[in-house]
């Protein structure tokens, strides 16, 4: 197909360089320099795709973000699909594969459309959750049909073959938008030597000032811009960022842009370069140079393809060289909109009628128009268009000077474009985002950015001045008072002049009447993208929806990705109407980020995989790889969780590994403990406060176990506090709950007991830590160290002591969390690895058997250790855990968990305490979280009892074990419960005490 | 994301570096076995949710580890003035922001 709608000549795109793309299964050819939109244009695509809810078909209106129609699916591959395109943002390269979102099954044969014209009265604002919410569990299979013909776009279904970066920075001033605001803004900052940034959305900075085609200082507006980049990209302290939409203004000046460094290069980005970025900005001063938005007027079919705003139209013919039509009618409501129409004629095409909705329009542009020939309708408006997949002709009818009437007859222009311009609306967004509501300006006929508590400055067409040349001195002005607020002393740079043509006032006009009621006139949209007429809006001002939030709500109005860019304020203004308030009583909605769609990828960044959250390993990971070990998270460690030989299943790996430890000896690796160095006169005094028990006369070389409560007596932590020296103490927390303990520690000294002399550090990563468990634990340990005296009554039970380990320094403490003999030898990380070999060097003979934090927990669970966090649960305190042996009531000092541990509840009867549970058939494990009952036959609801916290097969016991907590379990000894599982069984258990194993600890006193 | 300014390092840092620990100047009653019930509930369990003015502490946890106190402003997020432990603060009422800006500056 040829370019038929491209000119011969003018634009800024390169004819030389053809570029071949596909769009909707069909072969399109653009130049360098088209967006996806300019290229469709330029081949006189009109369809683009098909609306949301009634299925109409759409063609693309606008020339930049706001566009609500050309939303595209992009990607030649699986790999690189990405949603939610918009075609006028997306440049053209070579290859380039796109697809409408709208429009299933397709943009000519479509399912909605039957629905949308059969019953398009029947599809009124809350349609959808009146009609498809019931009932509610066929939402699921009405859903997917109307997301799918609704359009909303997917997401890719493999791995994103990109990548994409972040990257951080400072700086003194930060411009939003390269317009003629945005550029003179920075140049007066950047003169006066701040660092400042300037970040545009489009690929080529200058906005407006592309496509313009008023002279600066007599030359080319391009000239200017091009002298302006020169000279700013000549200085050290600017960085220009293009193609870099400024997408979120967050709290204390955080910004963040996101930059698409090579989505206009290919599919996919070029080998070592990221495909897009995230700056993240903290910038002292901001300067929002965001321009303005061209509303659109809103009349009957005015979604029809070929209505179009003016501005975009300009812009399609002076930046892309592309006349959209043949034929042109323009409706406006001020002066600025006549440079379309001119645009048009000077392009060589038929300008039908200017249609401009003020009696009162003489002056300069209607002089100009004159001169040039054109057909002025004034006083007058377009009240509908017609055509069916195109426009065909517009409706042209008088207007009362209030705009809420038609007056006289009607006539109809034929014609194939309908551009459109009801003023502009300034792109306000940005500063909404951190809370600020924007302030109905009357003169600017739009809302502006309101007061504001960061440091952000506004300046040019968003601050409601629209001319070029107010534009221009604004942001050089705005632009120095940046910088000198930012600490460099600026003065406004010296601005071109402009020469044009003085404006008269422009009209307030928003949607245009019809003669028939809104309700029954030919749709009028207000957002395209989500479908909003001005009827439905009436409607919902009807059912009674007064606060523009809801009306949106209501109506979905705003809710598309393009945020109702386009819409919004036309929407306002007939919600206003309909409420007989005006616009500022109405109010507006507020923006949100992000002001465009960003990627997921881009968010992401490079914290994917690896990178997304730290893994941490243990000195000895590399040979716990090598030996075969199944891995566990736990926290961010990664902890060996069995063995497995050959063909072993898990549990028969755990089998073995339990039987080798009590029967021989076996051997884990702990290190991921945390460790808490604890020094000061005070440390005692400390550990007495945060633990339960005691800690007044531990002795230097002495181990104790402690429970940490919080304030309400409900276990956190539990684990070994041993005593360094007078002064110095080493605690070891639970792997996950070690930096939560740590900053608990903190707090309570710093905020509460700040004159306690106590210091405390982390000491996990510096050491490696590894349990010799089993009754042959203290024959291997002796052949290891010929310093430390392992005789069972001088090293005895809760002991540690300091010596050489395998040649290198090594504490050890004799303590059991299995029930074993068992000494835990702690040594400086790096030789953790020398040493666990050694051991395994000696350990042959012993057949020494590493095991991992499973058969850990079976072994713990045969004793009745409690794991603070599986077993507990914040719910649960010492006495529910039957360890009052670990609470000294009569300290001093009120330890934390005390008083909390007294209250009413704690200390009521029937509470869930933890007791042991043994099924009646030894087969059956029970599942974690299993409920006990009674009386499984109850009727419903059956009292629950409470539910297991741990259940294991254990080998040693030839049995399975559980622990879990029962309301006034320990006084239920022996009782049979029931747990009615969700396969339909129901387990007999009975309650039992939780030492399933060697209740007198005779083991580990070997 | 906040840029809070942690007065033991005495520099901005950004908000990834702390994390807030809730309501501040609430200190662990003298003697809790004499509270009663409710005194205990209310010290565990109590804490104000203003719109407006609100004393706060925060960490800077993976800085120097220590806890300091923010006043801020919960609607508009403005951090007002932050303070080192066991110090009163200046700003108790939002109509002396205007004052917290001339300190801070």
């Amino acid at each position: 197909m040829t370019q038929r709608n491209r000119l011969d000549t003018g634009g800024r795109i390169d004819r030389g360089t053809p570029l071949g793309f596909k769009f909707n299964g069909q072969h399109y050819q653009g130049f360098a320099g088209d967006t996806l939109a300019s290229a469709l244009l330029a081949n006189g695509v009109d369809v683009i795709g098909r609306s949301f809810k009634y299925s109409r078909p759409r063609g693309i209106v606008a020339a930049s973000a706001e566009e609500p129609n050309a939303v595209f699916q992009l990607g030649a591959t699986e790999a690189t699909q990405v949603p939610n395109v918009r075609a006028t943002q997306q440049e053209l390269f070579d290859g380039l594969v796109s697809q409408p979102t709208s429009g299933w099954p397709g943009l000519k044969i479509d399912f909605m459309g039957v629905v949308g014209s059969l019953l398009g009265r029947m599809l009124p604002p809350g349609f959808y959750y009146k009609t498809f919410m019931f009932p509610q569990a066929a939402w699921d299979t009405y859903e997917k049909y109307i997301r799918k013909a609704a359009g909303l776009g997917r997401s890719p279904r493999k791995p994103d073959v990109d990548t994409y970066d972040h990257l951080n920075h400072h700086t003194d001033v930060l411009i939003v938008g390269a317009g003629p605001t945005g550029l003179s803004a920075a140049l007066s900052a950047a003169r006066a030597g701040a660092r400042v940034i300037l970040a545009d959305e489009q690929a080529e900075m200058g906005g407006s000032l592309l496509d313009c085609t008023d002279k600066l200082d007599d030359k080319p507006a391009a000239e200017w811009v091009r002298g302006t980049l020169q000279e700013l990209a000549g200085y050290d302290n600017v960085l220009l960022l293009p193609r870099a939409t400024v997408n979120g203004y967050h709290d204390h000046n955080f910004l963040t842009i996101h930059e698409r460094r090579t989505d206009h290069c290919a599919d996919h980005a070029p080998t070592n370069l990221s495909r897009q970025r995230l700056h993240r900005v903290r910038a002292r001063w901001v300067v929002l140079a965001t321009g303005a938005h061209e509303r659109p007027l809103v009349y009957g079919h005015n979604d029809l393809p070929g209505c179009m705003l003016a501005s975009a139209v300009s812009t399609y013919i002076n930046r892309y060289a592309v006349v959209p039509g043949r034929k042109l009618v323009l409706m406006t409501t001020n002066d600025n909109a006549y440079r379309t129409a001119f645009d048009w004629q000077d392009a060589g095409r038929e300008v039908v009628a200017i249609v401009d909705t003020r009696a009162y329009a003489t002056g300069a542009w209607q002089a100009e128009a004159e001169r040039r020939g054109l057909k002025i309708l004034k006083g007058m408006a377009v009240i509908e268009a017609r055509g069916r997949q195109r426009v065909t002709g517009a409706v042209v009818a008088g207007l009362t000077s209030d705009g809420n009437r038609v007056t006289g007859d009607r006539q109809i222009l034929n014609c194939d474009t309908l551009a459109s311009s009801g003023g502009w609306s300034p792109v306000v967004h940005l500063s909404c985002h951190t809370g600020s509501r924007p302030v109905w300006d009357d003169d600017a006929i739009g809302f502006l950015p309101g007061k504001t508590v960061q440091q952000q400055l506004v300046a040019g067409a968003v601050n409601g001045r629209y001319s070029l040349s107010d534009c221009l001195t604004d942001g050089a002005s705005i632009g120095a008072e940046a910088a000198t607020k930012a600490g460099f002393p600026a003065k406004p740079a010296t601005v071109p002049f402009v020469r044009t043509r003085p404006e008269i006032g422009a009209m307030a006009l928003f949607c245009v009447p019809h003669p028939k009621p809104n309700s029954r006139a030919p749709k009028q949209f207000v957002d395209f993208q989500t479908d909003v007429t001005a009827a439905a809006i009436e409607l919902a001002t009807r059912e009674g929806f007064e606060s523009i939030e809801h009306i949106k709500r209501y109506t979905a109005m705003g809710f598309g990705t393009d945020q109702g860019k386009l819409g919004n304020i036309n929407g306002m203004a007939v919600a206003a109407k309909s409420l007989n308030q005006t616009i500022p009583e109405t109010g507006t909605t507020i923006f949100r980020p992000n002001y465009t769609p960003v990627t997921f990828g881009a968010i992401a960044g490079r914290h994917c995989n690896d990178l997304f959250d730290p893994i941490r390993y243990s000195a000895m990971h590399e040979w716990h790889v090598r030996n075969g070990a199944r891995f566990e998270d736990v926290g961010q460690w990664k902890r060996p969780w069995y063995f497995p030989k050959a063909d072993e299943t898990m549990q028969q790996a755990l089998n073995r590994e339990c039987l080798a430890t009590r029967e021989s000896v076996g051997i884990l690796d702990a290190s991921t403990l945390g460790k808490i160095d604890i020094q000061g006169k005070d440390a005692r005094e400390f550990l007495g406060r945060i633990y339960t028990n005691a800690w007044a006369k531990l002795p230097v070389g002495k181990c104790r176990y402690g429970l940490m409560c919080k304030e309400d007596g409900m276990v956190f932590d539990d684990g070994v506090t041993s005593c360094m020296g007078e002064n110095h103490f080493v605690m070891t927390t639970t792997t996950g709950g070690a930096a939560g303990v740590l900053e608990w520690l903190e707090l309570y000294h710093q905020t509460e007991w700040p004159e306690l002399d106590v210091y405390m550090n982390t000491v996990t990563d510096h050491w490696a830590t590894m349990t010799l468990a089993g009754p042959n634990a203290r024959k291997l340990l002796a052949e290891l160290t010929d310093d430390i005296d392992l005789d069972r009554d001088r090293f005895r039970f809760m002991d540690w002591r300091q010596g050489t380990v395998a040649g290198v320094p090594a504490r050890v403490f004799r303590i059991s969390f299995t029930g074993e003999l068992s000494y835990e030898i702690n040594v400086q990380a790096n030789y953790g690895l020398h040493v666990w070999e050694t051991l395994f060097d000696h350990g042959a003979k012993y057949k020494l058997t590493p095991y991992g934090t499973e058969t850990m927990h079976i072994l713990r669970a045969e004793k009745g250790f409690i794991i603070a966090g599986q077993d507990t649960d914040g719910s649960v305190h010492p006495y529910d855990l039957g360890m009052s042996w670990a609470v000294k009531e009569d300290k001093p000092f009120s330890f934390i968990g005390k008083r909390g541990m007294k209250r009413e509840d704690c200390v009521r009867a029937n509470r869930k305490q933890l007791v042991g549970i043994k099924t009646k058939d030894p087969s059956v494990v029970l599942p974690e979280g299993a409920q006990a009952v009674d009386n499984p036959d109850h009727p419903l609801p059956v009292p629950m009892l409470g539910h297991i916290t741990s259940s294991y097969y254990s080998a040693c016991l030839g049995r399975s074990i559980a622990l879990g907590v029962i309301k006034g379990g320990h006084n239920r000894m022996g009782d049979t419960v029931h747990y009615p599982l969700a396969d339909g069984r129901i387990v007999e258990a009975e309650i039992c005490n939780t030492i399933f194993l060697d209740p007198e600890g005779e083991r580990q006193n070997v | 994301m906040f840029y809070l300014f942690c007065p033991y390092c005495g520099e901005h840092r950004e908000e990834e570096e702390f994390h807030p620990r809730g309501q501040a100047h609430l200190s662990r009653p003298e003697d809790p076995d004499g509270c009663t019930d409710e005194e205990w509930g209310d010290f565990i369990y109590f804490r104000t949710n203003p719109r407006g003015l609100h004393h706060e502490i925060w960490v800077h946890a993976v800085g120097c580890r220590k806890f300091f106190n923010v006043t801020r402003d919960t609607q508009s997020y403005e951090i007002l003035e932050t303070y080192r432990m066991g110090s009163a603060p200046r700003i108790t009422d939002l109509n002396d922001k205007q004052q917290s800006r001339e300190v801070q500056a």
